[in-house]
């Protein structure tokens, strides 16, 4: 009971194993080339999918920053920069421009988080913001596998441009056949 | 058959110590630090973005550079241009075919909404999902769906075949231009927070300018070499008839 | 400007090769002078480094200004500044023997060759310099996507063994990718003195995550470097490349993956770790041990001069990985000092080979026949080349072999030391075997030599832009060799600090 509840917390890794074990078999044991390089891609995926499963956080959200905390901050660092007076000219300058409605409605949201002690924004003196890690998804991750995805698509590319190379002067995309024709050739 | 045997074993031994699906490694100082800190360091509130064009923009260099790589490295395998023909016993069947009323009609219509969108991504990179290597991809499907829908000498009116490196170069030059730049003024290379010296703003705000303009250098060479790659493997070299 | 010495090894060959791709498909002309030039500055930043590092210990770029761990950082110390050193020399002489290879083979494609070329050597520096674990897979993808481009530029066999190699080392890379993954699981870190101090402050030592990451890490490596058994992928494609690719690919992309192994053993994971906890050592010594033979017979049955070569290679990786993992800081010391000879020596017989099959379009061993008289030149540089695989002295392969050697003694792993002695042996039959089909002619059919007498009066000397690199290389070797104190003093100074116990 144990193994299986231990598998069933893991079961995301148990699936990527598993792609990986289909993609490097393809890699390796299929004849045709272009199924070698599909297997290629699915290996690599599995890859992506395992990174992006570590950065997982339960209830959490994606990594931008909420609206209304970035305008936060704005008001914030704008807000301990400068005297009181200023801060206040702004805030006026704010509702009177073009897109008033928006920045009213942010005013009054921000206005409201603030009273009610949202812990999601709070106060703080020299304009660094209390943001909980915990709502946001780790965004290293997400980092490393957009240079990943883009890796893989680059050798995909050459791979393919390879094998097109070979096949215009073997006619055929069976390795097997391709190992024949040469020593045959010789 | 060996290799693959070792490793379905080493599948089995994944079993202990993998964390469950909420946060061991991420309470490690380096995500944190990424999350708390981006807004007050580079004032741009996708965190992706941030850690990838500034915290890790070495990195992104050097993605930049592997597709250029991959373009430069597929025109090299598959161009005959100059080797005067007669290579290929093989030549794939390329067929000529008037285009078909209703692609190209729905294609007048999607492509430039298609290349708008893809401005949009590659400009809202910083507050939204985004950033260069999409908008790049975007833009370039464009081009590709136009060669697909019409044929490829029509597209490469549009994106003329030698000017095409130009662009991917020009792209990397932007951003290898802003580490270099960096260099100049003092700081270490790809630190954006001396070029304050030259854009307007205080240090975050010339890290959030840097950074976009390092998504457009990597946009546009994205855009030129999905494109490029596109007519070298669809044309077998010849960027002549495509499919 | 020294200060930024670090970041200039790099940004040379990597600006120019943009340079060269965009402006060289017009003007072809243009291409070779600035790789030159580019090249040049290379060697001079990774010279300056090497000085800084002697003088003030290791140095700490920050890319980005960002403090390591949020952002990258290049981290150079003994080990890395002389490899860089090593590449940077090797990629120079290369890249002046090239000009006529290029031309003969490719003059189709110079600009893009060049473009490749350079983003090659960048690839590999960064991979040197570097001290961010993820940054290095990165740049290992960009010396691997052009390498097989590199290779796949020959004739239609390389092409071939190109396809092999990049599925090989696809495979391989990915595994580097995912060992990466589960170290940045259980530490958080991607920067390598991070993870070390990570895996020590959290007590990772008998987590299976980090010992699967290792495994994960180290085959991933070794199929990159073509250490035996997972080394198929070597002898075709290095054999059929067009021989500037195999120029430079040969001495430069096995050993960078040596040095790879070297940092993830020595920096990453410690020597605590790698050598007592795991207590591999003598399994992987004796596949080392096999790797060695069968790379030595294998070179004995080829007639192809540059497949020869390539599984000699092959012996030589095994003779680097053994000499790790005997756990000794003596073997230690010789396997880097060998990295750094090796890189030259390989690159000796590379040059050789490709003269031989530029002048006389041949590319079996009896291709040399009589060649002492006509290209006496080459002939030397190649002598110092043989020697230095053989081990005499005073050149650099005998101290790499003698420390190597020691190595083996002091940790009693005796089946290494007699795999060394073996392959030497077997080196010098080959060696002395092209030797003497040079200076006293192949054995042939009696009509048969009154033909090959025409075309050997055509066969000169090679131009000047290919012996020069071979001389200087020849000369780089017995340097190394007589010098080899100063150059073993810093190493040791390197190893020393890990406190490496002999004995196992």
């Amino acid at each position: 009971m144990e193994l299986l509840e231990g598998i069933a917390d893991r079961f995301n890794y148990w699936i990527y194993v598993i792609l990986m074990m289909i993609g490097l078999f393809a890699m390796i044991s299929k004849n045709n080339l272009i199924k070698k390089l599909i297997g290629m891609s699915i290996f690599q995926t599995a890859i992506i999918l395992f990174y992006v499963s570590i950065s997982y956080k339960e209830g959490a959200t994606i990594p931008i920053l909420y609206h209304d905390q970035v305008h936060g901050a704005h008001h914030e660092e704008a807000s301990v920069t400068e005297t009181a007076a200023h801060h206040d000219a702004e805030q006026v300058a704010h509702e009177a421009s073009a897109d008033v409605h928006a920045e009213a409605s942010d005013h009054a949201e921000h206005a409201a988080s603030s009273d009610h002690d949202d812990h999601a924004v709070s106060h703080e003196d020299h304009g660094s913001l209390e943001i909980d890690p915990d709502l946001f998804v780790n965004p290293l991750p997400h980092v490393l596998m957009l240079t990943a995805i883009v890796v893989g698509v680059a050798t995909l590319g050459v791979g393919l441009a390879i094998t097109q190379k070979l096949y215009g002067e073997f006619g055929t995309l069976e390795e097997s056949e391709i190992l024949e024709q040469i020593k045959s050739a010789k | 058959m060996i290799i693959t045997g070792l490793l379905l074993l080493q599948a089995e031994k994944d079993f202990p110590d993998w964390g469950d699906t909420s946060s061991p490694a991420n309470s490690y100082r380096l995500s944190q630090h990424y999350i708390t800190q981006t807004l007050h360091e580079t004032t741009v509130p996708n965190m992706v973005t941030a850690v990838l064009a500034d915290y890790r923009g070495y990195d992104t260099m050097f993605e930049t550079v592997v597709i250029f790589t991959a373009g430069i490295a597929i025109i090299g395998i598959l161009s005959v241009i100059g080797t005067g023909g007669n290579r290929e016993q093989f030549e794939p069947k390329l067929s000529e075919k008037k285009p078909d009323l209703i692609i190209d009609t729905t294609c007048r219509l999607i492509i430039p909404i298609i290349q708008v969108f893809a401005l949009y991504v590659v400009a809202h990179g910083h507050h939204s999902p985004g950033g260069g290597f999409q908008g790049g991809v975007i833009f370039g499907a464009s081009f590709i769906l136009l060669a697909l829908a019409r044929n490829l000498q029509t597209a490469q009116a549009w994106v003329p075949e030698n000017r095409i490196l130009n662009l991917a170069g020009i792209g990397i030059f932007i951003y290898a231009g802003f580490g270099v730049a960096a260099l100049f003024l003092g700081g270490n290379f790809l630190d954006y927070g001396v070029l304050t010296k030259i854009l307007p703003g205080g240090v975050e705000d010339a890290r959030s300018h840097s950074m976009l303009g390092v998504e457009i250098g990597v946009a546009f060479t994205v855009t030129a070499i999905m494109f490029s790659i596109y007519s070298s493997l669809a044309s077998n070299g010849t960027m002549k008839e495509g499919i | 400007m020294t200060e930024q010495a670090p970041v200039l090894i790099l940004l040379f060959p990597f600006l120019t090769a943009i340079v060269v791709a965009l402006v060289g498909i017009r003007i072809k002309t243009v291409c070779w002078p600035l790789v030159l030039l580019s090249l040049a500055g290379s060697v001079w930043a990774s010279l300056v480094t090497l000085v800084r590092v002697i003088e003030s210990g290791t140095i700490s770029y920050k890319l980005g200004g960002w403090d390591p761990p949020m952002g990258i950082e290049f981290r150079i110390d003994g080990l890395n500044a002389l490899v860089a050193v090593t590449v940077t020399i090797v990629a120079l002489l290369v890249a002046i023997y090239s000009r006529d290879g290029v031309i003969s083979e490719n003059k189709n494609k110079v600009s893009q060759y060049y473009t490749l070329f350079l983003l090659l050597i960048a690839g590999l520096l960064g991979m040197v310099i570097t001290g961010d674990a993820f940054n290095l897979y990165v740049l290992l993808e960009i010396s691997a996507l052009t390498s097989y481009a590199l290779l796949a530029m020959g004739n239609i066999r390389a092409t071939l063994a190109s396809y092999k190699y990049l599925i090989m080392g696809t495979i391989g890379a990915s595994f580097y990718l995912l060992g990466v993954g589960y170290l940045y699981m259980k530490t958080g870190s991607l920067n390598m003195v991070d993870i070390h101090e990570q895996l020590i402050v959290n007590h990772l030592d008998g987590s299976s995550t980090i010992l699967v990451g290792f495994i994960l890490i180290t085959v991933g490596v070794w199929i990159k470097m073509a250490f035996f058994p997972l080394h198929a992928w070597l002898p075709n494609a290095y054999a059929y490349a067009p021989t500037t690719s195999s120029a430079i690919m040969g001495p430069l992309v096995t050993k960078v993956m040596i040095y790879v192994m070297i940092r993830m053993v020595l920096t990453v994971f410690g020597p605590v770790y790698a050598f007592e906890v795991l207590n591999w050592d003598n399994i992987i010594v004796w596949l080392a041990v096999i790797g060695i033979v069968a790379g030595s017979i294998g070179a004995l049955a080829q007639k192809d001069l540059r497949k020869m070569l390539t599984f000699l290679i092959i012996a030589e990786v095994g003779y680097m990985v053994g000499g790790v993992w005997l756990a000794d800081e003596t073997g230690m010391v010789g396997s880097i000092f060998h990295i750094i000879s090796d890189a030259f020596m390989t690159l000796c017989v590379f040059l050789f080979a490709g003269i031989i099959y530029t002048k006389t379009g041949r590319r079996d061993i009896n291709a040399v026949d009589g060649l002492f008289k006509k290209m006496p030149l080459t002939m030397i540089g190649f002598l110092v080349g043989a020697f230095s695989l053989i081990g005499i002295p005073p050149t650099a392969g005998f101290f790499s072999k003698w420390y190597l050697i020691q190595g083996g003694i002091n940790s009693g792993n005796w089946e290494y030391v007699v795999a060394l002695l073996f392959s030497s042996l077997v080196n010098a039959v080959l060696f002395f075997r092209i030797i003497e089909i040079a200076h006293f002619g192949a054995k042939p059919v009696e009509g048969h030599d009154a033909h090959h007498g025409d075309d050997h009066a055509k066969i000169s000397e090679g131009s000047f832009t290919q012996v020069f690199p071979l001389l200087a290389t020849a000369a780089i070797i017995l340097g190394l060799g007589i010098f080899n104190k100063e150059i073993v003093s810093i190493i040791q100074d390197f190893v020393s600090q890990f406190n490496l116990v002999a004995g196992i």
